[in-house]
């Protein structure tokens, strides 16, 4: 069987959780007999062994130069040497006309999309060729915007592919609810595919950690609480800020460690200020490998408030690194996480209390940590490949059946 | 060779911690009273077994009691129910009373809170013990002389401290691993001790009324009276059988529809009909039976789970930080005179609060095998240790420094 993978991002050139899930999913799926030939935006020097990876580039093309994350402009550089840069709108245009012309040249009996960037692209290909489309659903409009409307242009994209899909996987059983919700999809139509956890990418963790100041206060009886993740909208900072306010007015001698970037970062430092707990937050910038790792080591609770979030793979990386969770019910995580606490994004003083009781009780923090640690050593990505590898089987058969 | 049943029932319910937050304490002192629509409401919850399980259980009994003279039984009632039916349910109080009055129920003595008390403070056992009997005597005129631990929680000590206690029985899970080859169906001593003596559950034939009755996937569904009567006079190896099971087996956790009330109905009738069966109280039988050999069990062993020991209350780092740290303010608490202070302490030391911070099934995901009025056993364990703050809050206020 030949599987065409559209995507937008891989590691290293990710900007976040969907590059991670989409090559861990394609790692996983290789155990299977199937082909695989993923189509990025850009042009990669990265060749995994399992799968084939392909630029869909317009014609003329000769390079594609990604700067910072997902969501920026690309730099397109033409064989007569002239160069152009283009928003994500007309990258996602781009991407869709390139895909469709490459596709006479290429053979394939399914095609797997991940997110909206890539769902015109599947449209076309289903309209062109016929072939069953399924949709990967990583995140919808309404999540990235916090639970508002969010941006027209994308869900009228999301919807008319949703409509047009041969089946539709979800991160989770709250991202299949936010789709039948937000565009009255059937449920029968949505398949919960839970993303996992690459125990091969854990990295041991050195023994000094890099966070001295915070190793340092924490001898002097101080408790760290984190967050690790972008700084938008969708991730529900300034309520965890106003209860971080309630615990810090209980128990001083607790310091938030802020680990990320994004458009809210003046907002959250104006608002821990406003709070008057501006000597108790600690902003970090964006950070990766030993210092993104350390954040975790080093913390006593790690929160994602998040207003609504897909999935959210952070929690099971905290019990690795060695952070017990408080994270909001508003997340897909949550459904495959039981031990950690968990509470509504909104409920501030509940988020307080659940964050004081952390503070204050070294068993729970113990007994969270090692239950939690017992259920993601059980997690993996093979049973996620299983699944779709079902559905592949179940929509190939369909067509020979229909031809 | 005659046979006796011995049928005995255990009535509980605890006060439950609503959801008391950190915020609230110092300030509120309510930890037991949520609201009555939460799931956490002492009240509706004992409104609601009351109606499904007691009432309509007592009535039956009482029925029992009437139509067969030689039907007998025992049961243990705690401090916290029928405080909470005192104040919520006088109705079922007074069937419960109905019950007793007949001269053949007898009461079992145990700690007024249901507690733990005996493996954290000797002391605080003991006056839990006399705080029960003291209301049993008031409200059903009888002095228990029979005495049951928390959980069917038991060990040699136990056993030793009932007996010198004046106790003549004393109450224990009939676990394989303590009987060996011996069957649970004769009275035996227990070790180190002179006169008591120990009555031991048989669990096979208690559960399979108490947990596998409605189940219609068992191979034996469905139970009949007759049917469970004829295991009973099958079985050669026997003296008396131990039938111990929670009083909510009738109605609430098999419910009217399965069929429970019939059975219980018809099982007097249908057990008298063979000469020499009876029914015999849990004191009857320590009267009546010479003890047929000693039991030795240095370690403890309850009535709970597959493990048969306290793992289900005390197996983790949250339950047992909790119950150590509830204990350890013990002295200063008693110390304040203060009883609603007291009480409130005591309440938080029924055994339930920790069996909902369990989380030995709770990593399996399974949720809803697990039963608790909480979210999670992170839940219960915040709400717990919160009430617990409070209580040093309220020290602190005394001016104790703890």
């Amino acid at each position: 069987m030949k599987v065409l993978m559209l995507g937008w991002e891989l590691p290293p050139h990710n900007s976040g959780g969907l590059g991670v899930a989409c090559y861990q999913l394609c790692k996983a799926l290789s155990r299977h007999n199937i082909e695989m030939e993923f189509i990025l935006p850009y042009f990669s020097d990265e060749q995994p062994d399992f799968m084939k990876l392909t630029a869909a580039s317009p014609r003329g093309v000769t390079e594609i130069i990604k700067s910072g994350i997902a969501y920026d402009s690309y730099k397109y550089r033409y064989q007569d040497g002239h160069e152009e840069y283009h928003d994500l709108y007309s990258q996602v245009a781009m991407y869709e006309h390139a895909v469709a012309s490459m596709a006479d040249e290429m053979e394939f009996d399914i095609v797997h999309a991940h997110d909206w960037l890539t769902f015109r692209a599947a449209m076309r290909l289903k309209i062109k060729t016929g072939t069953p489309i399924v949709l990967h659903v990583h995140s919808v409009e309404a999540d990235r915007a916090g639970g508002e409307h969010g941006n027209p242009l994308v869900r009228d994209i999301e919807e008319s592919a949703f409509l047009m899909a041969d089946r539709i996987l979800a991160v989770s059983d709250f991202t299949r609810r936010a789709i039948h919700h937000e565009y009255g999809i059937p449920l029968d139509k949505i398949e919960v595919v839970h993303n996992s956890i690459d125990h091969d990418g854990i990295v041991q963790l050195e023994p000094d950690n890099i966070y001295r100041y915070l190793a340092t206060m924490k001898g002097q009886g101080y408790k760290v609480i984190t967050n690790i993740g972008r700084l938008t909208i969708q991730k529900g900072l300034p309520n965890w800020l106003r209860a971080a306010q309630l615990v810090v007015q209980r128990e001083p001698k607790t310091l938030f460690l802020v680990v990320g970037s994004g458009d809210q970062y003046q907002e959250l430092i104006e608002l821990s200020a406003e709070l008057g707990i501006g000597k108790n937050v600690i902003f970090t910038g964006f950070q990766r490998g030993k210092a993104w790792r350390d954040a975790f080591a080093i913390s006593d609770l790690f929160v994602m408030p998040s207003v609504s979030e897909p999935f959210g793979l952070t929690p099971l990386e905290a019990a690795v690194y060695g952070a017990p969770s408080l994270i909001s019910k508003q997340s897909g995580v949550a459904e495959v996480l039981h031990s950690c606490l968990r509470v509504d994004f909104w409920d501030v003083s509940e988020m307080a209390n659940q964050m004081i009781a952390a503070v204050r009780s070294s068993a729970l923090r113990d007994q969270l940590l090692e239950n939690a640690r017992a259920e993601v050593s059980m997690m993996s990505w093979r049973e996620a490949a299983d699944k779709v590898y079902a559905v592949y089987q179940r929509h190939v058969a369909q067509e020979v059946a229909l031809a | 060779m005659s046979k006796a049943i011995v049928l005995y029932l255990h009535v509980h319910q605890p006060y439950r911690v609503r959801h008391y937050t950190a915020l609230e304490a110092g300030h509120n002192h309510d930890y037991f009273q949520a609201h009555y629509d939460h799931r956490t409401s002492n009240e509706r919850i004992l409104h609601k077994v009351a109606e499904k399980s007691y009432i309509p259980t007592n009535r039956k009994l009482v029925e029992l009691l009437n139509r067969h003279p030689e039907f007998k039984l025992s049961m243990s009632i705690t401090g916290t129910v029928l405080e909470q039916l005192e104040e919520w349910s006088p109705a079922a109080l007074h069937s419960f009373q109905e019950l007793v009055a007949t001269g053949r129920v007898e009461i079992v003595a145990e700690t007024y809170h249901h507690s733990l008390a005996f493996f954290y403070s000797l002391p605080e056992f003991e006056a839990q013990v006399q705080m029960h009997k003291e209301k049993i005597q008031k409200l059903f005129g009888q002095t228990p002389q029979v005495f049951r631990n928390t959980e069917l929680a038991y060990n040699n000590d136990l056993a030793y401290w009932a007996d010198r206690a004046g106790f003549k029985g004393i109450l224990a899970e009939g676990w394989d691993p303590v009987l060996g080859w011996r069957s649970p169906n004769y009275v035996y001593r227990p070790s180190y001790t002179d006169n008591i003596r120990l009555l031991m559950k048989n669990y096979k034939l208690s559960d399979d009324i108490a947990f596998r009755f409605g189940d219609h996937n068992w191979a034996e569904w469905p139970l009949t009276a007759d049917k469970f009567s004829h295991w009973l006079n099958e079985t050669g190896d026997a003296t008396n059988f131990n039938l111990f099971m929670d009083y909510e087996t009738f109605g609430e956790h098999q419910w009217e529809a399965s069929g429970i009330f019939d059975f219980l109905d018809a099982l007097p009738a249908q057990w008298l009909k063979t000469p020499g069966n009876s029914f015999m109280t849990v004191s009857e039988a320590c009267d009546t039976f010479e003890p047929n050999d000693q039991i030795d069990v240095p370690q403890t062993i309850t009535w709970a789970d597959t493990e048969r020991d306290l793992s289900a209350w005390l197996g983790n780092k949250i339950q047992q930080e909790a119950i150590i740290d509830l204990y350890a303010l013990g002295g200063a608490i008693l110390r304040t005179n203060d009883l609603a202070l007291i009480e409130d302490w005591r309440r938080l030391q029924t055994s339930d609060h920790f069996y909902y911070m369990c989380t030995k099934w709770w990593n399996d995901g399974d949720i809803h095998a697990y039963f608790s009025p909480y979210e999670s056993p992170y839940d219960a364990y915040i709400n717990f240790m919160n009430a617990y703050h409070d209580l040093r809050y309220r020290l602190a206020e005394k001016g104790v420094s703890v």
